[in-house]
Parts: structure tokens; sequence; C-alpha cells
């Protein structure tokens, strides 16, 4: 079967996302009056002090457990906790933090940011970048850096990203790139020259970290180092999959209204910690100044005008499914999610190049 | 020679906030800063077309609401990523109640 998505942030489909103004179009907001939104907005130290100190408590009690019970089956269910802190919970420090939304005070959403960015083997500068592009040109074909799933769906691939391989095989080879000076064409198309050269310090600092705790685990003749540094990537990233995988899959691609592109899941209190309540995803997309203990607040203020949340995730998985298969043959099926009545409609003019065959 | 053009009056910007301004097909953005000075800026980020007023104002700086890219809206200057490009300012007056903007 000809696949007619490119994903190259460099080719045909990015070609024809700039001549049709699909590429930083005008995206649909639900109106929200600016003294709610100025409000929402409003900036604070205090949520994310309180979470990042439960968070490094957690995850220096969870190291100390795989140190002290190493060698015996007791490290099992710390090395359950500290692999999701480290490999999942990562994930959402690195996001809102790059935001610049976590905190108030600048240096703390920038210390956190580098640090989790370690964590997850991501480059700080080139994922901060590509970050962007995402919220300008969100699952734009051969725009958008950050597409979990493309079309038609990859469903071993998408399984595997549960055990981190996949991501770790990616990352780490870039970061190796990067340190030694290569960027990549697609890198260059969304990080500007000025920025370039940070890339390449910034995977230096990796690489010379990791290297590091290989030489620690060799000099010790134990695997304990890189079971606390790197390997969590594998072992515990599996949660940042399970919620991450929902934001967009499935649904619209090359449309300029989140509500179409992007999911809204209500998650058990658990998961919303780990992940700082990126399950309103679709109210982070519209509204990505407000930060993520105000994403509740704007979910109230705002659902009238988006679909039903799914109600669990394991609501949204079944969902989804069908949906995948499908796309396995008809790679531009597509799930359309029904608005309620008290929701402005999807504007057809946005969508010239909706693509045709949707599940309604 | 720049004109001086009304902009709003000194009560239509609340205290550290910003509105948009139109003016001969160009957006500006007046700010009214927490010790009462009011500012005038380009109207959209430079990073991508935004417009700063529908972003957040904190003591000196403006925050886009498109990608957090931050600038000192008093003298444009951008502060990190993903904006790079300093903001134009323009000249600002207060005159009967009125905001004044001198627009080159």
């Amino acid at each position: 079967m000809e696949k007619k998505r490119d994903y190259s942030l460099v080719g045909e489909s990015t070609r024809i996302a700039i001549e049709t103004g699909l590429a930083s179009a005008e995206w649909y907001h639900t109106d929200v009056p600016r003294k709610a939104m100025k409000e929402l907005m409003q900036r604070s130290d205090g949520p994310a002090i309180r979470d990042t100190i439960i968070w490094i408590v957690a995850i220096l009690g969870s190291a100390a457990g795989i140190v002290w019970f190493w060698g015996t089956w007791w490290v099992v269910p710390f090395l359950l906790v500290y692999g999701v802190l480290y490999g999942s919970s990562s994930d959402s420090r690195w996001h809102e933090c790059g935001h610049g939304t976590a905190f108030r005070t600048r240096w703390m959403n920038d210390a956190v940011y580098q640090i989790a960015s370690f964590m997850l083997m991501r480059n700080p500068v080139t994922w901060r970048w590509s970050h962007a592009r995402h919220h300008t040109d969100t699952i734009i074909v051969g725009r958008d850096a950050e597409i979990a799933v493309m079309r038609p769906p990859d469903l071993l691939r998408a399984a595997l990203a549960f055990t981190g391989i996949l991501d770790f095989r990616y990352s780490l080879p870039s970061l190796v790139r990067n340190a030694f000076g290569s960027i990549s064409p697609d890198e260059k198309s969304f990080i500007p020259e000025m920025e370039l050269h940070k890339v390449v310090t910034a995977a230096r600092w990796h690489v010379a970290i990791y290297a590091a705790t290989i030489v620690l685990a060799l000099y010790l003749w134990s695997f304990l180092p890189l079971v606390l540094i790197g390997l969590p990537r594998l072992y515990g990233s599996w949660h940042m999959v399970l919620t991450g995988l929902l934001q967009h899959i499935g649904l619209a691609d090359n449309v300029t209204d989140h509500r179409l592109n992007t999911r809204t899941v209500y998650m058990n209190p658990i998961s919303r910690f780990i992940y700082w309540n990126m399950n309103y995803h679709v109210e982070h997309h519209m509204f990505p100044m407000v930060p993520y203990h105000a994403l509740p607040r704007l979910h109230e203020l705002i659902k009238h005008d988006l679909p039903e949340p799914n109600p669990s995730m394991w609501h949204a998985y079944r969902e989804v499914w069908p949906v995948l298969i499908k796309q396995l043959q008809y790679e531009d099926y597509f799930l359309k999610r029904e608005l309620p009545p008290t929701a402005k409609p999807y504007r057809d003019e946005f969508h010239a190049l909706t693509v045709p065959a949707a599940a309604e | 020679m720049a004109d001086w053009v009304e902009a709003c009056g000194v009560d239509d910007v609340e205290e550290e906030d910003v509105i948009r301004f139109d003016h001969g097909g160009r957006t500006f953005a007046i700010y009214r800063s927490p010790d009462d000075e009011y500012f005038a800026t380009d109207g959209y980020c430079t990073h991508e077309k935004a417009h700063l007023a529908d972003g957040l104002v904190m003591d000196d700086i403006i925050e886009c609401p498109k990608h957090n890219g931050r600038f000192n809206y008093k003298t444009g200057v951008a502060r990190g990523a993903p904006v790079c490009v300093n903001l134009a300012t323009y000249p600002v007056k207060v005159e009967a109640g009125k905001v004044m903007i001198q627009i080159g």
C-alpha cells in the first residue's frame, strides 16, 4: 500500500503544509474572558515546590531501597517505583518546566528542566525547540516533530514503546551524534542556527555523565550504577507511554482545532501526579500558558466546548484500538469525536485538508 | 517625524496587564506595569505570529501565549528560547488620561 504521509520535516508533506497554510496556522480557541484567563495563567512556586520535594524524596528513597536490597528479590518493588519516577514522571516535569509554567521562578523551571531532560536522554535544547514546533503545528504531518504514532500505525513499534527500547535506541545515538557536532537536517529544520552550538554542548554534558556512570559500573564491577542512571529509561518509561500515547493517537491529523486532534482523559490521582495533570491535554494545547495545577479549573471552565473526556485510560484505549486496526488498511481513517450541543461546531473552513474518512 | 497616537485610556489597562492596540494596519501591545507606568511594543511575538496581548505580564516580563517566549516589555529584550529576536518598543506618554504612543 502506498503511504500518503511523509513524516520527514523536510519532505513533500512539509512543502504541502507550508503551501496550504497548515503550517503556523490560526487555531481554534474556546472563548475565555480575559479576566478568567489571566487568573488561570498566574504563576506560583508553591504547588511545584511541594510536588518537586515529594518527587525528589520519592526518587532518593526508592534509590536507597534499590541500593539496600540489591541482590535480593526485595529490590523489585523499589525498582518499579524508582523506574516510573525516573523514566516516566520526568517527562511531565520536562514538559511543564520547558513551558516555564510549573514554577513562577525562572531558575527553578530551568533547573528541573535540565535534570528531567537528562533523565529522559533528551537533548534539552533540541527538545525545547521540537516542542515549540509541536505546539505551533500539532499533528501537522511534515511539521510536527513529536508525532508518536504515524499512519498507517506500526503496532509492534507502539507496543515496544512501552519497554522504552525504541526511544532508548533513538535517544542515545542522537545524543552521541550531537556530541560529535552532527545536527540532522530534521533538527536543523526547527532549531535556529544561533542555537545549534548549544545542542552540541548539552549533548557533551549528557554523554560525559553516562560515560562516568559506565566507568563507575566497571570500577565497582556492578550493574547498580547503570540501574540507577540510564537504564530506568528502559524499565520505567511504560507509564509515560501509557499516558502519553493517548494525547493524540487515532485522532485527526492536518487540522487546526485541538478538539479534533487531541484527547482529554480522566485519570486516577497517582497517574495525575506522575503526569502532572497533562491528561487535560486539549486544555493544555489550547492554552499552554496555564500551569498544570490550574488545568482542572480550566477544564471546568471550557468543557462545554470540548468533546466529552474519556472517563478512563482503559476506556480511551478501547475506543482507539478499532481505529488503529482500521488505519492499517485505510490510513486516512480517524476518530472524530462528538461535540456537546453547547460547543461551537468544528469550522470547516479551517480544515480544508481534513482527511475524508472519519468514524463518527 | 513620528506621530503621537492615542492608544487607550489609562484605565483601559489593568495594573500588571496588557491590551492590544491596532493602528494603521499594525498591531501593538500596551502595557501597564505593577508600578503604574505604561509601555508599548510591537503586538506580535518575534518568534511566531501570536498576539502578545493574550499573554501574561509578570513584573517587567511579557510571556507569549503560544510558546511562553519571554521579553522584557520595557526594553524589548528577548529573555531566552524560543524567542531569540528582540521586540520593538515605542515611546509612551500619558496626557489627559490617555496613553499616547509614538509610532515611527
